[in-house]
């Protein structure tokens, strides 16, 4: 049966570039993905892209040469990324074709998603009457689960601690410098209880990986870890989203929870087998919350897991070593790839800095709106 | 004269607030808002519980982008409580929360409908939109 492998990977710095396009950074992450690779662009016989905020990714074609090829855009909301991994994996794993691109990109304005009422199906009055942010939404759902689950405001100000401390050895990163515990609880308070150092902004940046059969991989003399399990899930009746006017009283399953369980069964591996794992962490309660929903640990435990530096590089399960979404920021078509090139750097033994000893299995999980969760694993 | 932010979203004013939702004719099920359009004619117009529990709630500290509405400017704006009331064997509705010390709110809280003036229109009017505050309090 034939394997799927990421031979390849481009990144171009997330954060902020100025006179540069979501474009331009999604080509440059190609560029980088193939010289990595020694390959050329004419050798990609298919590729799957998307931005959601910077225009059609098939916009590349032009810039790096008119092959025919196939190629299809991807739009799925914050999951735009890991959709386009699962697309590349499912073409290749089809037999269909062995050798080909996927690629991620964005450039969003500065400040919190505009939201459009009319957009998501929703009347006026509730953009209006300012109920429909996504930060209040997640203001929300943390406030809850810290309640209900014993975890403490200064575990969510750990997290944001260890992301930026992360970053600080990531290349990628945007935000490099650590900021201290104090200044993360002390700063402004965005969407109760969460503070501004809690939160990830839209950013820019763009990603590009190259996935090929365990043949062609072999005929090219390349090599890279095999990706076991990819898997995308949608929210269950049941699920608490962003913009839901109201919620059933009978509580159900999240959509990370279905795509975890998805992943896990088809690698025929579980939480334990994990060396180092990057989780959807648009704000410090997502990474928490996360931790359980990807079967790491049971609600509430993470407050003492987060205490004994569990996370941290080093701990038992580094969460997060690029920084996550926190310090790097989070362009949406871009966002869920870049979870999955920090896995390659780190099973390549390559994250300087921040490297997570003999990592062999490396998961990712990205999520988003409208409740999408696109779980990945990979195995050097 | 105060108007309502919506049609088919509330009726009443103050205490006499009570939500409108609809129930699916088929099965029963509650849904709200109250849909609009085509779909419409598969619910019927339903008033909710006027009270309940808090089962969940945050404080917009920031003015929200257009298509916000409210009161405030960039730099006058007054921050608002904003969760989720569990109506019982009803639905868990979201909603704004009048409240004098955000301090105040904890999950659990027995909570009873109102209305808050939350914007005017170009007229001058006062806008209602339907609002949740703690039982007993005075608003």
């Amino acid at each position: 049966m034939t394997s799927v492998h990421i031979v390849g990977g481009g990144i171009h710095p997330f954060g902020r570039t100025d006179g540069s396009t979501g474009l331009d950074q999604g080509v440059f992450a190609i560029r980088q993905a193939l010289d990595a690779a020694g390959l050329d662009w004419s050798q990609m016989e298919f590729g799957y892209g998307g931005s959601s905020a910077a225009g059609a990714a098939d916009a590349v074609l032009p810039r790096l040469g008119l092959t025919g090829m196939q190629f299809i855009n991807v739009n799925n909301g914050c999951a735009t990324g890991g959709s386009s991994i699962l697309s590349g994996y499912a073409a290749i794993k089809s037999g269909e074709f062995d050798i080909g691109i996927v690629v991620g990109f964005d450039k969003h304005p500065r400040g919190a998603f505009n939201a459009d009422p009319e957009a998501s199906g929703l009347p006026r009055w509730y953009g209006q009457t300012g109920m429909m942010l996504t930060t209040q939404f997640f203001g929300n759902k943390i406030n809850r689960y810290m309640a209900l689950n014993g975890i403490s405001q200064q575990t969510l100000g750990l997290v944001a601690e260890k992301a930026f401390r992360n970053a600080e050895h990531t290349p990628h990163s945007w935000r490099k410098t650590p900021v201290s515990l104090d200044t993360i609880m002390q700063s402004q308070m965005v969407s109760d209880p969460l503070t501004k150092y809690m939160f990830c902004s839209p950013a820019e940046g763009g990603v590009a990986l190259i996935l090929a059969s365990d043949r062609k991989m072999r005929e090219l003399g390349l090599s890279g870890p095999k990706v076991r399990a990819a898997a995308i899930r949608t929210r269950p009746a049941g699920s608490f989203e962003v913009f839901a006017p109201a919620l059933e009283i009978e509580r159900g399953k999240s959509a990370t929870q279905l795509a975890s369980a998805a992943a896990w069964e088809m690698a025929g591996l579980g939480p334990q087998d994990v060396d180092v794992a990057q989780l959807q962490d648009t704000e410090c309660g997502a990474e928490i919350m996360h931790m359980a929903e990807n079967g790491f640990c049971k609600d509430g435990e993470q407050e003492a897991m987060i205490a004994n530096g569990d996370t941290r590089i080093g701990g038992r399960l580094p969460v997060n070593t690029d920084g996550g979404c926190l310090a790097c920021g989070e362009p949406i078509g871009a966002s869920g790839l870049r979870q999955i090139y920090e896995n390659l750097e780190q099973l390549r033994g390559r994250a300087d800095g921040r490297q997570v000893d003999d990592a062999r299995i490396a998961y990712s999980q990205v999520y988003g709106a409208p409740g999408i969760s696109g779980c990945v694993v990979l195995e050097r | 004269m105060t108007v309502q932010v919506a049609d088919n979203l509330f009726t009443g004013e103050g205490e006499t607030t009570r939500l409108l939702a609809g129930r699916r004719r088929s099965d029963g099920k509650l849904l709200f808002p109250y849909p609009s359009g085509p779909e419409a004619e598969n619910y019927e117009l339903v008033e909710l519980a006027p009270e309940g529990t808090l089962w969940s709630w945050t404080v917009q500290r920031f003015r929200p982008k257009s298509p916000y509405d409210g009161r405030g400017g960039e730099h006058d704006f007054l921050p608002y409580a904003v969760g989720y009331i569990e109506l019982p064997g009803e639905l868990i509705v979201e909603s704004r929360i009048v409240v004098d010390r955000f301090e105040s709110l904890k999950i659990g809280l027995p909570m009873r409908i109102t209305t808050e003036a939350y914007t005017e229109n170009a007229a001058g009017e006062p806008v209602l939109t339907y609002a949740f505050t703690p039982k007993g309090s005075a608003q």
